[in-house]
């Protein structure tokens, strides 16, 4: 084993959820292994470590990357928002009660990934289909639910949106 | 219109909550990133655990020269099988109520013999996971590989190797039923099929893999295991039995869990390592299972080849039903609910919905070298469905009668109950003909018919699958308890009014994600009367919640809930007593209501809770002498008169085929559930739709594929198919209610009736729609290579 490259350290700094942190880092940490042990934010979680399943689906400068595709050190400079975050500035609080009055999760574990790709989703589409929000989701893995309800939730609130945004020009 | 606003109302209380969509209070934390997943929990002087797995599926294990690996930066200690027998007891899962089954003593670590490829054989502890993991490349293991058994259709095979030489022979468990007069019924049919139905080996594929924090205090001489599990009492008892501590010494607190599905169920040998390692180290040591590592260490489930037979009068009456199930489990019986259920189910299950007298079963368990296997999501419950299921709709063929009709005849009548099915299972209250007619008015059934035929003109090929189902939900002593298990079939619910009238409740059932901690709080606010959000309920922690069994097998709200309805009556009674003191009036004219003493006859309030909390709890010098207050009580629940509350249902599945490329699309999945009571309309519709995607899932995409080495081969998510948003329809749930009165409540479960439908609705609409080809699947998951080769295509 090269037990340089295991032990290289390096330091970043990036902003996370708005707050600038500097920390020095396995060169071969992955950046949501950096957010979830080095700062704490165990909002994002793992499923399958090769991104597959979407649970660790966190903001890169605006778009939804897998946290477990990327190393710490790739996100030197950048802007990273995580679930924590985004309850915080409550862009997405709408989602998040439509996912609890539609019990659009059971346990809970894909939810903060699932949330991060319909934010997204509804960045770029106002107004997406039952097959667009499924196309959507479709990277992001949820083993309780059987997603019809997710469906439902993201329909829901993009419908509320539009209708609010009508209502206001 | 959505279920939630229903607004049903429950019994004689006002402002019940019991039948009402809800939303869960515990779930906001979980849509907010601040759940509490094993891996959340930080400790100081944490260690981290990886395990070494056998690369081979059955080898011996000479020795290991883990010099290199104890010199590794970070590394805490290395551990083999011999160090963790010291203080770690091994186990053999048998239950005596599976007569004869055989198992052979599994250890936290193999001492000499690795059985399966991804078996635990050697751990390292480290100050971080990734330090485990690059000491684990350092051990050299010296390993000679022994001839595997992999393949079940040959483990009896004498040139097949015996795993467990002690045993005799690959056969774990034999199970024979004889009913009726099964051969005349099978002379004197119309028609008889048979097919030979191929269920394949899959796995739970927890989105949160299987995790455990296990912290010894020396100073306390006590265990606080943090354990990603369905049953905490049951892992405390199990603890103290194999480590040898009381069981005060051993708490075990299962926070938020990410799915579980059975899977979370089990004794897994890795667990018990590293519950055994922290206590060699005196420290929290965290074993997180990697989803490499869930692959090959989860336990997988069915696995099943049934050869089926059914004998059908001309009239569309069945006559009878023959199955022959073999079915591989790995190379232990798993602990401490043992591997020989699932097989006991579908010889109790198949034909069950239906009238018939005439039934012969014979099912064998077989060891081979592969993952181990045991109970998963609706145990038994999809095979079973699906032999019977499968073979109805080649019988209806044979016979000329339209599926639903042959179905409509034979369903054992709802005014039929209490009977009793030809395998011996006892229904109290099932409601097949209403289901069964909800069901195609539900997805108009006549003209989904004509559409298929006009679409087949043009080359569509759409096909229609139905699957009636029981289920066993709410078990009794009678499903473990009577073997010998310690796994309790009784919850129990303690309830603490507080001085500003708030209720907390803890309760022996678990939450992973069903809602349980919802409905029982439903059930309390509704029973004490107290607004909803005034009850806060405790579950997943043997310190402070009574014993119970956890939730599995679709209990906890059946169980759990009644448990918790006696303790909320019996709360109210004490608060009563205590207001009709304060007020000067006789209890029976008061009631407590969303959360105030009133005058039971017209609703008046009288005083708030809180007051009477503050007078009880501050000021109990005003109150006489002879009166104390118990504002804490404590109720248990646990069915006696039937073994198990069968609930039932009925499922149908359209799809489309594309006969160029085999592939299938979901167009549509109904449901018709019937549960008992129901505490949460939305809660139960979603367990329900949860439960067919993952019924869909066996049907068209998940197994675990094996080598004739017993290598898995698509051990990664990548290539382990789960189903994905895309290819899932939408799916229309609706109920029949059928309480039943083994409770006050009423209620069964509804947590695998989506599981134990969905396979077998699927494949019957797949062999629907490929009619016109003379063309039959009956082998899980059904590929597009699978649907072109029946077709003759490839």
């Amino acid at each position: 084993m090269n037990r340089q490259a295991t032990n290289l350290e390096r330091n970043i700094t990036l902003t996370v959820n708005g707050e600038r942190v500097t920390r020095s880092v396995a060169a071969r940490m992955h950046l949501v292994d950096f957010l979830r042990e080095t700062l704490g934010l165990t909002g994002s979680h793992l499923g399958c470590e090769h991104g597959v399943c979407g649970a660790c689906t966190i903001r890169v400068d605006g778009l939804t990357v897998r946290g477990c595709l990327m190393l710490a050190v790739q996100a030197d400079g950048a802007t990273v928002e995580t679930i924590e975050g985004l309850t915080d500035s409550s862009k997405a609080a709408d989602l998040q009660e439509e996912f609890l009055n539609r019990n659009a999760l059971q346990c809970g574990y894909c939810t903060p990934g699932m949330l991060m790709t319909a934010v997204e989703l509804l960045d770029r589409n106002a107004k997406p289909t039952r097959e667009e929000i499924r196309d959507a989701i479709s990277g992001n893995y949820c083993r309780c639910t059987g997603y019809h309800a997710i469906v439902d939730a993201i329909e829901t609130v993009a419908k509320s949106r539009s209708s609010k945004k009508g209502t206001a020009s | 219109m959505n279920a939630r606003d229903s607004g049903l109302t429950f019994l004689d209380r006002p402002n019940s909550y019991i039948g009402r969509s809800v939303p869960r209070p515990n779930a906001r934390r979980l849509v907010m990133g601040r759940g509490t997943y094993v891996d959340d929990i930080r400790l100081p002087r944490l260690a981290h655990i990886a395990f070494l797995r056998s690369p081979h599926a059955h080898a011996k294990i000479r020795g290991f020269n883990l010099d290199a690996a104890k010199a590794a930066p970070g590394v805490i200690g290395v551990f083999t099988g011999a160090d963790l027998a010291k203080v770690c007891t091994p186990w053999v899962a048998v239950l005596s109520h599976f007569k004869g089954l055989k198992s052979a003593p599994q250890y936290a670590l193999p001492l000499d013999r690795a059985c399966w490829t991804g078996e635990a054989i050697c751990a390292v502890v480290a100050e971080t996971r990734a330090q485990a993991e690059d000491a684990i490349a350092l051990i050299e293991a010296d390993l000679d590989p022994l001839p595997a058994a992999v393949d079940m259709e040959a483990a009896l095979d004498p040139s097949t190797p015996v795993i467990h030489p002690e045993l005799g022979d690959n056969l774990a468990f034999e199970r024979t039923l004889d009913v009726g007069d099964v051969d005349t019924a099978f002379r004197n049919a119309a028609a008889v099929v048979e097919q030979t139905f191929q269920i394949g080996r899959h796995t739970g594929v927890t989105l949160e893999p299987r995790a455990i924090l296990a912290d010894w205090n020396d100073g306390e001489e006590k265990f606080t295991i943090y354990h990603s599990f369905q049953a905490p009492h049951m892992m405390q008892d199990i603890v103290c039995k194999h480590l040898d501590l009381p069981e005060a010494s051993v708490r075990v607190v299962c926070k938020d869990v990410g799915g579980s599905f059975g899977i979370k169920v089990h004794i897994y040998p890795d667990e018990m390592a590293t519950v055994a390692i922290a206590k060699i180290l005196k420290r929290p040591v965290k074993f997180i299972a990697d989803r490499m590592e869930s692959f090959v260490s989860d336990i997988h489930a069915r696995d099943h080849r049934v050869k089926g037979k059914m004998a059908i009068a001309a009239d569309g009456e069945i006559l009878g039903f023959e199955i022959d199930d073999l079915t591989g489990i790995g190379p232990y019986s798993v602990y401490p609910r043992t591997s020989a259920v699932e097989a006991n189910q579908v010889v109790n299950l198949t034909g069950g919905p239906y009238r018939h007298k005439n039934y012969r079963a014979r099912a064998r368990v077989v060891f081979q070298n592969k993952v181990p296997m045991c109970q998963y999501r609706a145990v038994g419950h999809p095979i079973a469905v699906m032999v019977t299921e499968g073979l109805i709709d080649l019988a209806a063929a044979a016979i000329k009668m339209d599926p639903a009709k042959v179905r409509e005849k034979n369903v054992i009548a709802d005014d039929a109950h209490p009977s009793v099915a030809a395998s011996g299972i006892k229904f109290e209250k099932l409601s097949h003909q209403q289901s069964l007619k909800k069901l195609l008015s539900m997805m108009d059934y006549d003209s989904l018919r004509k559409e298929q035929a006009e679409l087949r003109k043009k080359g569509i090929h759409r096909g229609i699958g139905i699957a009636t189902f029981i289920e066993i939900t709410n078990p009794s002593a009678a499903f473990y308890g009577v073997g010998g298990a310690r796994i309790s079939s009784q919850d129990g619910c303690t309830l603490r009014l507080n001085p500003q009238g708030g209720v907390i409740a803890s309760i022996g059932v678990t939450e992973q994600g069903q809602g349980t901690e919802a409905v029982i709080a439903q059930v309390v606010a509704t029973a004490v009367g107290v607004p909803l959000s005034d009850v806060r309920v405790i579950t997943g922690d043997t310190d402070t919640t009574p014993y119970g069994g956890g939730t599995w097998a679709c209990r906890a709200a059946g169980i759990g809930g009644e448990a918790a309805w006696q303790s909320g009556k019996a709360l109210r009674e004490n608060i009563l007593e205590v207001a009709g003191v304060i007020l000067q009036a006789a209890p029976g004219t008061l009631d407590v209501r969303d959360g105030k003493i009133v005058d039971k006859a017209n609703g008046n309030e009288r005083m708030p809770l809180a007051e009477l909390g503050r007078v009880a709890y501050f000021r109990p010098d005003t109150l006489p002498a002879d009166l104390k207050p118990e504002f804490v009580v404590t109720r248990h629940y646990v069915p006696k008169d039937y073994p198990f509350a069968f609930t039932n249902g009925i499922q149908a599945s359209y799809l489309e085929v594309d006969t160029d490329t085999g592939f299938v699309k979901l167009l549509k999945h109904w449901c018709v559930e019937d549960c008992g009571t129901v505490l949460n309309p939305q809660l139960v519709d979603e367990q329900v739709r949860g439960g067919i995607v993952q019924g869909i899932g066996a049907a068209l995409f998940e197994v675990c594929r094996y080598d004739e080495n017993g290598q898995m081969l698509n051990a990664t998510m990548a290539d382990y198919l789960v189903p994905m948003a895309s290819e899932m329809p939408d799916i229309d749930v609706t109920h029949v209610v059928s309480p039943t009165a083994s409770s006050e409540l009423g209620a069964k479960g509804a947590g695998e009736a989506g599981t134990a439908g969905a396979p077998a609705a699927v494949v019957n609409a797949i062999n629907d729609a490929l009619s016109p080809f003379k063309a039959n699947v009956a082998a899980q998951p059904v590929t597009p290579q699978d649907i072109l080769k029946a077709m003759g295509k490839v």
